[in-house]
């Protein structure tokens, strides 16, 4: 062990160790996460270069103006608010739940997990509703029953985009959630615990912030603009 | 084991990988055939998995381009041995022409993405990494054994493709929308598109999971004393044609699943305003130019990816086969990182007839030919890298300077095909073809070819033939320019690219001699790379045994490690650094391994 210890610390680069005092799995995931911003990147422009090339396109405050239990009253953006606001607050807990993990506090880290995950599944639980409230409205794959914002028909792209890109973020988000079932598992058994750290939490911590981050940009390019 | 612990958290935390490696070579628990050669997590065992898949596709793919070259050589001579073989497909010896797109397309397709990309980084990076920066095995040696066996699933779906009714996809290896997403188009666009799809998705996991492996091994996992601007060139290179990767790949993906939805969804992503077979479809509002933006915004950084590995693999041979240090090192690092960056800034110079912009166009003008700079400074750098060097001509050598040939020639037809105004001209003709293959097929392949025959001896502890190897390069070599030089003639002529019969055009009857003579030579040079693959597969068992650990006097630490190294590579601790690569020739010695301190009376510069 004398070495790597006692190397000065401003050789960080001259190897021997990791550069970024990093382990190699959150250099990984790091990498990974500007992939994935590439993929979403990709999607979000395509959808950008389709949208501005055409002559119109629907108001999205007519679109998403539904909220559950509340009849026909017109509510623009309400239920997708609510639908980020729980993913920020799942982003909240998840970052007390690596915090917990710092401090080794095993009972946190299951706590603060749990309620990441109850987050995951609520959003997942709002998405599925608002996709089938936009089925029965007649919107699908190839199929958008809403006109453009100067009254003109619109063409299929506005659905084809919405749900290809919000599935995808929402396989994003499903892919998260097990994650972090496997991680409030694995604190449970302890296994954490033995390894003597809990930087596997402070990874899926990392991933599920970046979804948290793509939803942002999600919401921003199909509510908002 | 100090050397083995890469990561020190404020607590102290030594991470589950060095434990994990320690286990590794102190004992050796027993093996299976299964985790040995199929299921191994050797970095070594895994980089010949690549290379042997990316020989087996490279003999599939080469000999699709002899088929098609008999199309263009013989358009009016019957083969009936091709209707034995290939039934309705060679219909009274004559190659159909769904065939023929469909043999392109596959030829396109398994070079550039299964024998050059995964054959050539996957085999070099999975080999060199861990053994020239000094570490027991990849980051994770478990994600990597898992891109080996994506790339293989791949593989096998795209080898069924091959055998569906409809045959294979048959829309070129970009496989431009609206053809590629729309069922009725061709027989190629039906279930085989589909094959297509599923397997370069499957492709693009692969080089994901290694990739990323690449990169946190290269950062993290360097052993004590291998500073950044220690390691050799090949690492550099691989360094950053994984980045290129991990950065570009997914664009593509991004592409392939609105491809995906535009062919069973009924979307329109792609999709406007078409006719197909006199039948109006209702597709409305999507953007074919879309596909081809997301398509070379991988497409163009990916030839990258493809000759980046060679380059990196010619700089270190060239080094140690002049017995010189190789010329102008921090330029050839900065050269590859402008390389990278610029990589990701010019894709539309493929689609300058597309009806780009042309304001946008000159932009793109610009950027294409910014990237001769850094290219001109690394073949400057080869050049007096060997210039009055003790040279020794080993296959190796040979092949690394036929790379530099040839990345010359080619990429001086790049710049003309980088001005938008002459590109209107010579777009899919001929020229182009000539230009990629040079610059970037024929010298890549050279490059893995300088890998192989240097780097045989490390991997299979035997020697390969070196009098089959010689034969092998001058016939290769000629053979290259003679396949692809005239083409740059027919293109300029105007004679088209992916063309199934050029003879009802009078104009180009002039060409028939020449187009014999290519298709005769194609046929030469292919027999000749069965050669190598021979020699390659007799030697792996019944070439000469290597009896030094260091064959080449080079410097590198892959040579410090035992002739056969076992999982962990070096039985004893990992070696120290404590110079750069390229210390040939220093102070009157031959050369001075990385392992070995600084002297006291050694003189200062490199
Ligand atoms: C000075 C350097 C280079 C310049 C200016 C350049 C420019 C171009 C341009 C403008 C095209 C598009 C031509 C067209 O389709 O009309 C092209 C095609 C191509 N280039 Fe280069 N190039 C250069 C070097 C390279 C290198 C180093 C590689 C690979 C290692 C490469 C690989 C290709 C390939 C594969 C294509 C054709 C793709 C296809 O249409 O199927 N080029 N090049
Ligand atoms: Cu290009």
């Amino acid at each position: 062990m004398s070495t790597s210890v006692t190397a000065t610390q401003t050789k960080w680069w001259n190897g021997g160790k990791s550069p970024f005092n990093l382990e190699y799995g959150k250099v990984m995931m790091w990498y990974f996460l500007m992939s994935d911003a590439f993929t979403f990147g990709a999607f979000l422009i395509s959808y950008g270069t389709v949208r501005f090339s055409s002559n119109s396109w629907p108001d999205p405050n007519h679109v998403f103006n539904a909220f559950p239990l509340a009849g026909h009253a017109n509510l623009p953006l309400a239920f997708v608010s609510l639908m980020t606001f729980i993913l920020i607050i799942s982003s909240v807990t998840m970052v007390l739940a690596v915090h917990a993990g710092h401090n080794g506090d095993k009972k946190a880290v299951v706590k603060w997990i749990f309620w990441t995950i109850i987050g995951g599944l609520a959003f997942l639980g709002c998405q599925a509703w608002e996709w089938t409230h936009l089925h029965e409205e007649g919107a699908w794959w190839g199929r958008n029953p809403f006109p453009n914002a100067n009254g003109t028909a619109a063409s299929t792209n506005f659905s084809n985009f919405f749900f290809t890109i919000t599935g995808f973020h929402g396989f994003h988000v499903f892919s998260g959630v097990i994650i972090n079932i496997i991680m409030l598992i694995m604190a449970q058994k302890g296994v954490f615990e033995r390894k003597g750290h809990y930087l596997m939490i402070e990874k899926a911590g990392l991933y599920w912030h970046f979804v948290d981050l793509v939803w942002v940009f999600v919401f921003l390019c199909f509510y908002l603009i | 084991m100090s050397n083995d612990a890469t990561y020190h958290g404020p607590s102290e935390v030594v991470t589950t990988h060095d434990v994990h490696h320690d286990e590794h070579h102190v004992h050796h628990h027993k093996e299976t055939f299964i985790t040995k050669y199929v299921f191994s997590q050797d970095h070594k065992m895994i980089a010949k998995q690549f290379i042997v898949t990316g020989i087996v596709w490279a003999i599939i793919g080469g000999l699709f381009s002899v088929l098609f070259r008999l199309q263009l050589g013989f358009p009016n001579v019957d083969f009936p041995i091709l209707e034995t073989f290939f039934g309705r497909w060679a219909k009274g010896g004559h190659i159909q022409p769904e065939f023929y797109y469909a043999l392109i397309t596959m030829h396109g397709t398994v070079l550039v993405f299964f024998v050059l990309t995964a054959g050539l980084s996957g085999t070099f990076a999975n080999l060199l990494i861990p053994l020239q920066i000094g570490a027991r095995d990849m980051a994770s040696p478990f994600l990597n054994m898992l891109s080996y066996w994506f790339f293989f699933t791949a593989s096998i779906v795209m080898v069924s493709s091959l055998f569906v009714q409809t045959g294979p996809a048959s829309g070129g290896w970009t496989s431009y929308a609206p053809l590629s997403a729309l069922a009725e188009a061709s027989e190629g666009s039906k279930v085989g598109m589909d094959l297509w799809l599923v397997s370069m998705a499957l492709f693009v996991v692969s080089s994901l999971l290694g990739g990323l492996n690449y990169i946190s091994t290269i950062l993290n996992m360097r052993t004590k004393g291998m500073s950044m601007t220690r390691l050799p060139l090949t690492i550099w290179a691989l360094f950053f044609t994984a980045i290129l990767g991990v950065l570009s790949f997914p664009v593509l993906l991004s592409g392939f699943i609105l491809l995906l939805f535009d062919r069973h969804a009924g979307t329109s992503f792609y999709l406007s305003d078409i006719v197909v077979n006199g039948h109006v479809l209702d597709n409305e509002g999507g953007s074919a130019i879309l596909y081809q933006h997301l398509f070379w915004f991988l497409g163009h950084p990916e030839v990258y990816i493809i000759i980046l590995p060679s380059m990196g693999i010619v700089s270190e041979v060239l080094s140690v086969n002049s017995r010189k240090p190789i010329f102008g090192y921090m330029a050839m690092i900065g050269s590859l990182f402008a390389i990278a960056i610029l990589a990701f800034l010019v894709w539309a110079h493929h689609m300058f007839v597309t009806g780009l912009n042309p304001f946008l166009g000159s932009f793109f003008v610009l950027l294409t030919l910014l990237i001769a700079v850094p290219s001109a400074i690394k073949v400057f750098n080869w050049l007096t890298t060997i210039w009055r060097g003790n040279l020794r001509l080993a296959p190796s050598t040979l092949f690394s300077i036929g790379f530099v040939s040839l990345f010359i020639s080619g990429g001086l037809t790049g710049i003309f095909l980088g001005n938008s105004t002459i590109d209107i001209h010579l777009h899919d003709t001929m020229f182009i073809v000539a230009h990629f293959h040079i610059v970037m097929g024929v010298a890549s392949f050279f490059g893995m070819f300088a890998g192989v025959y240097h780097w045989f001896p490390k991997m299979f502890g035997r020697d390969i033939n070196h009098t089959l190897g010689y034969i092998h390069f001058w016939v290769t070599m000629i053979g290259a320019y003679l396949i692809f030089w005239p083409m740059h003639y027919e293109g300029l002529a105007g004679m088209p690219r992916r063309y199934l019969d050029l003879t009802p055009w009078v104009s180009f009857n002039k060409f028939q001699t020449l187009n014999e003579m290519i298709t005769i030579v194609s046929i030469i040079v292919f027999a000749v790379q069965l050669m190598f693959v021979f020699n390659f597969f007799y030697s792996m068992f019944k070439g000469r045994k290597v009896t030094s650990t260091n064959p080449w006097g080079a410097n590198t630490l892959e040579w410090t490690t035992p002739i056969n190294p076992g999982h962990g590579n070096w039985p004893g601790e990992i070696p120290e650094v404590h110079r750069w690569a390229y210390d040939y020739g220093k102070d009157g010695r031959e050369f001075v391994m990385q392992t070995e301190p600084i002297g006291t009376n050694e003189s200062k510069d490199h």
